[in-house]
């Protein structure tokens, strides 16, 4: 997902009778249902690894504004415009909220993005596709964020309290991202042979990179069992994929197009659809640095991380001397 | 590695008229007056409030979760406080 390949640092699931007293009694709050809040102790690997997926996903969120930053000037209306403005200020949002609940482990937010900016911490692979027609911003929203929630709506429930507050806010502005998404696609769709087109060829560049979100099928998530322990992870990623396409499939044949795959259908027996799985080796390719985006992404975080390091100084020199001199008339 | 970084800020947030500001979340800000500006538009986007508090997080001085036990603990036997505990006939009329 946004947080979809998260390394764990710890060595895997720990058996309960191989854990410290103080471990037990943590899995135990967890198990009971309580929230864990900065304060309170936690094992070494849950800490690490909260920090790990929750500034991935923080990173995710704000590099996920460029792709859609994009078409902001070449909206085709003013109110499209608004609209595409408007979602993309909720993402930066999103990213704050996210720095916020990391910054309660303990690891400042310029920290975090030097992690980002070294590579030392990864983003979302799908933000390293580009936005070549304005179909995109349609296929972005309904896909992208569609799969965003499907994610984001569990972690509500996650175990560690400041992450949960931050997904509730986020969950509440989320849902209408993606029906700006779906009601540019259904423009699109009523629109010219061309307009529709496009939006054909945005749902075959976006589908498999849509189901990239979720992360590498289950048999290769070696991680997942610890994480899901902890109710840092609530669903696996299989799970969550097969729902994706469960719930997109018909949202496609609405607007009359096809999804990319000779072999998606429906299966009776299963009541789901089958579907083919995206290329893992592309996939792996794009998460390493070798995505279509990826250089000039990192780039253009760092061109801005660069070119505002004077506002953040002056700001802070400018605060400092106002307060100087109100202390001096006082 | 900037120079320093901006201080981290609390915000509260009275949502409608009548009822306590609540904490929304928080955010960096260089002083009050910016932390309030940030504060609107991060917080404030769709009208979720009427007003709002900043504080700077280094001000706020919490209850440590260790203690948790001899703080809270005491209340849970005192039924007594709480109205119900109070077994008054229907004959007494409304009360
Ligand atoms: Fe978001
Ligand atoms: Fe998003
Ligand atoms: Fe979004």
């Amino acid at each position: 997902m946004y947080a979809q390949m998260v390394k764990s640092t710890g060595k895997g699931l720990v058996a309960r009778k191989d854990m410290l007293p103080e471990d037990r009694a943590f899995q135990d709050r967890i198990d009971a249902g309580e929230k864990i809040e900065p304060k309170d102790y936690m094992p070494d690997g849950y800490r690490r690894n909260l920090i790990r997926q929750i500034g991935q996903h923080a990173h995710s969120e704000i590099v996920g504004q460029l792709p859609e930053g994009n078409w902001i000037t070449r909206a085709p209306t003013l109110e499209r415009k608004a609209n595409l403005l408007a979602k993309v200020q909720d993402e930066a949002g999103h990213g704050l909220y996210l720095y916020c609940a990391a910054e309660t482990l303990g690891v400042s937010r310029d920290e975090m993005t030097e992690m980002l900016l070294d590579g030392r911490m990864k983003y979302s692979s799908i933000f390293n596709y580009p936005t070549l027609t304005w179909a995109d911003m349609g296929a972005v929203g309904w896909l992208v964020d569609g799969a965003a929630i499907m994610n984001q709506v569990p972690l509500q429930r996650t175990s560690y309290g400041p992450y949960a507050r931050a997904m509730v806010r986020i969950c509440k502005e989320e849902s209408f991202h993606q029906r700006q998404g779906f009601h540019i696609m259904m423009a699109m769709v009523n629109g010219t042979a061309d307009q529709k087109r496009m939006a054909q060829d945005a749902l075959n560049r976006f589908w498999y990179p849509a189901l990239m979100m979720f992360g590498p099928s289950d048999k290769d998530s070696v991680h997942s069992a610890q994480s899901m322990a902890w109710r840092i992870k609530m669903n696996t990623n299989d799970e969550l994929r097969q729902k994706f396409v469960d719930e997109t499939a018909p949202q496609v044949e609405y607007l009359g197009l096809t999804i990319p795959d000779d072999d998606l259908q429906w299966n009776e027996d299963t009541g789901h659809y089958d579907f083919t799985e995206p290329d893992w080796a592309e996939f792996f390719e794009v998460i390493s640095g070798n995505g279509p985006c990826n250089v000039d992404r990192l780039n253009a975080r760092k061109k801005a991380w660069d070119d505002g390091a004077w506002v953040r100084e002056a700001m802070v020199v400018h605060a400092e001397k106002k307060a100087a001199r109100k202390q001096a008339a006082e | 590695m900037s120079a320093k970084e901006w201080p981290l800020w609390e915000v509260f947030i009275r949502g409608q008229h009548g009822m306590s500001h609540r904490h929304v979340g928080s955010l960096h800000a260089v002083d009050a007056e910016h932390a309030i500006k940030n504060a609107r538009d991060v917080y404030t986007r769709r009208n979720e409030g009427v007003s709002i508090w900043v504080v700077e997080a280094a001000h706020i001085a919490a209850s440590a979760p260790s203690e948790k036990g001899p703080m809270y603990d005491p209340a849970r036997d005192k039924v007594y406080r709480h109205p119900t505990f109070y077994d008054i006939p229907d004959d007494a009329g409304k009360m």
